[in-house]
């Protein structure tokens, strides 16, 4: 009994302890993180004063990072927390800076060029935004400009919009046994296409909606041994464009890590379609969309968001082909910021180096998501 | 009590076994019986007893007198199927089978027609099954033949008329040429049950556009987009435009709005300028200021 109570006062001695010594001299990554001071150097070289701008928005310390930049005469605390947070409600909205990497481009005595890599932590993944500052020496210490880019000023216009919208009502509880329900829409896989990679078995495709009505669709496959037993099943998540409307064609990549396709005898596919309340804009327009081969193979082009509301995010797909037509790989992009009406938006998509030579077409297709709406 | 209920038991085993006999022993009773029509079961001999009738979902008890007639009114027996008529005495158990059969004339009908919507002109592509209940919604297993009409808003009708197999009766129809709202009615005598079947169009046919200058920009525009049976394909149908030029390309995937599809796009000169939808291939122009 006594020898319990010996321990609990001990316990509780050394709690009280710990906690005096963490308050009192706490370390630098959890004072930050407390938002008490920041985990901040001397700034007495233009990497260090970006890294603790890298700090500063890392613990959204917006007042600390607007205040810390030699150009802050050139706009305001909000117009720097918009340019990185976005000024509409889009991808980066809700994220927290997950890290960033700091990389020097050239310098001289008082000046330098320093490349920061900010890596975001979204809903659908990492996402990285790079900018390239410049850095001033003020007296002895470093001062990053920051590269501010103003909100976009959509001109006042009237667009003339004929919405299309299709909405579902579906049979009640009440109804006959025999009654009707509303059909789920026709879809159909038009292209598929197993294919090896290191890191496992890829199925590639492309899926129609046949019908004449909007369909929230899906894919999954089921990998079959040699002797028809199943091995595994996966579904496309997001490497698919969900909502399909008529006639819309949509490409899909279904991953099955650490399989090898030489076991596989066959492959079971099972499109899924349902019906779902859905409108036919807004339109997006493809622009300029570039192959670039080998090294640092990818697609590129620009998002023209042709309607008059604003899409909060958009998820880019890109379906490859090669000379014979045949799909050759699938990849994808979101956007981190949102599509004003007629404004341009850069994206690119990343292609593995070893496929990009046998690419020879593409064919791109947008997934947006405007607040209050639906996919 | 709970002896009776053992006799009960045991006389619905023994039941079992005599239903080739059901008018054997003291007890007279029909073989068949209609549903919901009324009728009697006769005993013999003298004293006091109890008449229980087993059948699916439902038990009757009658405490009878052994030599009379027990009369059940219209109404007692209802759910087609087989029964046992028990009769139970002190001493000795007597049973005897019998089958409720539906009634001979149809009061209801089930409908089940599928798909609710399909595209024009194909065959054999609507299938309609009917299924005949009496008034106590048992299943009619009797043959009976059943109509069933498909009319296009058109005034084309297709009419078949099939014979039920064990209460069920199906058929298949072809969806016509022509789009619009199909009734699909099946009917025996004056009871009738219709569904709507959706006639829509099939793929794009013919799929034509036309490029304009509109200011700096191109205008692209469909010809009103119709199937290869004329009907107009319904809007909102994505149709895509492809704009191919020198190191790049641009592409819109517009929906049909009032018959036709309308974009704008970049102004390239020595551009190819394709459109589909879905998997049908369009007009190529060569765009050359």
């Amino acid at each position: 009994m006594n020898t319990g109570r010996l321990l609990a006062a001990f316990l509780g001695a050394t709690t009280v302890a710990l906690l005096v010594i963490g308050t009192v001299w706490p370390v630098p990554s959890a004072a930050a993180y407390a938002g008490r001071t920041g985990i901040l150097r001397s700034s007495s070289t233009p990497e260090e004063a970006v890294e603790n701008l890298g700090d500063e928005i890392r613990t959204q310390a917006w007042g600390k990072a607007y205040d810390s930049l030699a150009n802050k005469a050139q706009f305001t605390e909000p117009e720097l927390v918009h340019d990185l947070t976005g000024y509409y409600p889009s991808l980066l909205t809700y994220t927290t800076l997950d890290k960033f990497e700091v990389r020097p481009l050239h310098s001289s005595a008082n000046e330098a060029e320093v490349e920061l890599k900010l890596h975001w932590a979204t809903v659908v993944g990492s996402s990285a935004t790079t900018r390239d500052l410049r850095v001033v020496k003020n007296g002895d210490r470093w001062e990053p400009e920051w590269p501010i880019v103003k909100e976009v000023r959509v001109p006042p216009q009237v667009i003339p919009v004929n919405y299309l919208r299709w909405d579902v009502i579906y049979r009640g509880a009440g109804d006959d046994w025999g009654a009707q329900d509303v059909e789920a829409p026709h879809v159909r896989i038009v292209d598929m296409y197993p294919v090896e990679r290191a890191d496992g078995v890829v199925i590639l495709g492309e899926l129609l909606n046949e019908d004449v009505v909007p369909a929230y669709v899906s894919v999954s496959a089921t990998l079959l041994a040699k002797d028809q037993s199943p091995m595994a099943t996966e579904g496309s998540f997001d490497k698919i464009s969900h909502l399909l409307l008529p006639k819309q064609v949509t490409p899909f990549l279904i991953k099955f890590p650490d399989v090898s396709l030489s076991n596989v005898g066959s492959i079971r596919m099972t499109p899924m379609s349902a019906l779902i309340a859905a409108s036919a804009d807004p339109v997006i327009e493809i622009e300029n969309e570039q192959l670039h081969p080998a090294p640092g193979a990818s697609l590129t082009g620009q998002l023209i968001n042709q309607s008059g509301q604003i899409v909060n995010v958009a998820h880019v797909l890109g379906t490859f082909y090669d000379k014979t037509g045949h799909v050759v790989w699938v990849a994808d992009e979101y956007i981190d910021q949102a599509l004003l009406p007629a404004t341009a938006v850069p994206f690119e998509i990343r292609v593995p180096e070893d496929l990009a030579r046998n690419i020879s077409s593409q064919r791109t297709v947008i997934a947006t998501y405007s607040a209050g709406g639906s996919l | 009590m709970r002896a009776r209920f053992a006799v009960v038991l045991g006389g619905l085993a023994i039941a079992t076994t005599q239903l080739a006999f059901a008018e054997a022993g003291s007890m007279t009773l029909p073989k068949t019986v209609e549903a919901g029509a009324a009728f009697s079961i006769q005993s013999g001999g003298s004293g006091k007893a109890t008449l229980y009738v087993v059948g699916p979902g439902s038990v009757l008890k009658r405490d009878v007198q052994l030599g009379e007639t027990t009369f059940f009114p219209a109404g007692s027996l209802f759910n087609a199927g087989h029964y046992v008529a028990i009769l139970a005495e002190d001493s000795s158990t007597e049973s005897s089978a019998f089958d409720v059969l539906p009634a001979s004339s149809p009061t209801d009908l089930s409908f089940l027609a599928r798909p609710s919507r399909l595209p024009v002109g194909l065959h054999d592509g609507i299938t309609g099954a009917a299924y005949v209940f009496d008034v106590y919604h048992n299943l009619i297993v009797a043959p009976t033949s059943v109509s069933f009409e498909l009319s296009s808003p058109s005034g084309a009708v297709q009419k078949r008329i099939v014979e039920t197999q064990d209460g069920a009766a199906w058929t298949v129809m072809d969806s016509t040429a022509q789009q619009g709202i199909d009734r699909f009615v099946a009917r025996i005598d004056r009871i009738s049950s219709a569904r709507v079947v959706e006639q829509v169009p099939g793929d794009p046919c013919g799929l034509k556009m036309i490029v304009e200058q509109s200011g700096r920009e191109l205008q692209l525009r469909t010809d009103p987009v119709r199937d290869c049976n004329g009907n107009a394909v319904p809007d909102g149908t994505i149709v895509t435009f492809t704009e191919a030029y020198k190191g790049g390309q641009s592409t819109v995937d517009a929906p049909l709005k009032r018959g036709i599809a309308e974009v704008q796009m970049a102004d390239h000169s020595g551009a190819t300028i394709s459109v589909a939808s879905g998997v049908v291939l369009g007009n190529q122009i060569r765009w050359e200021k």
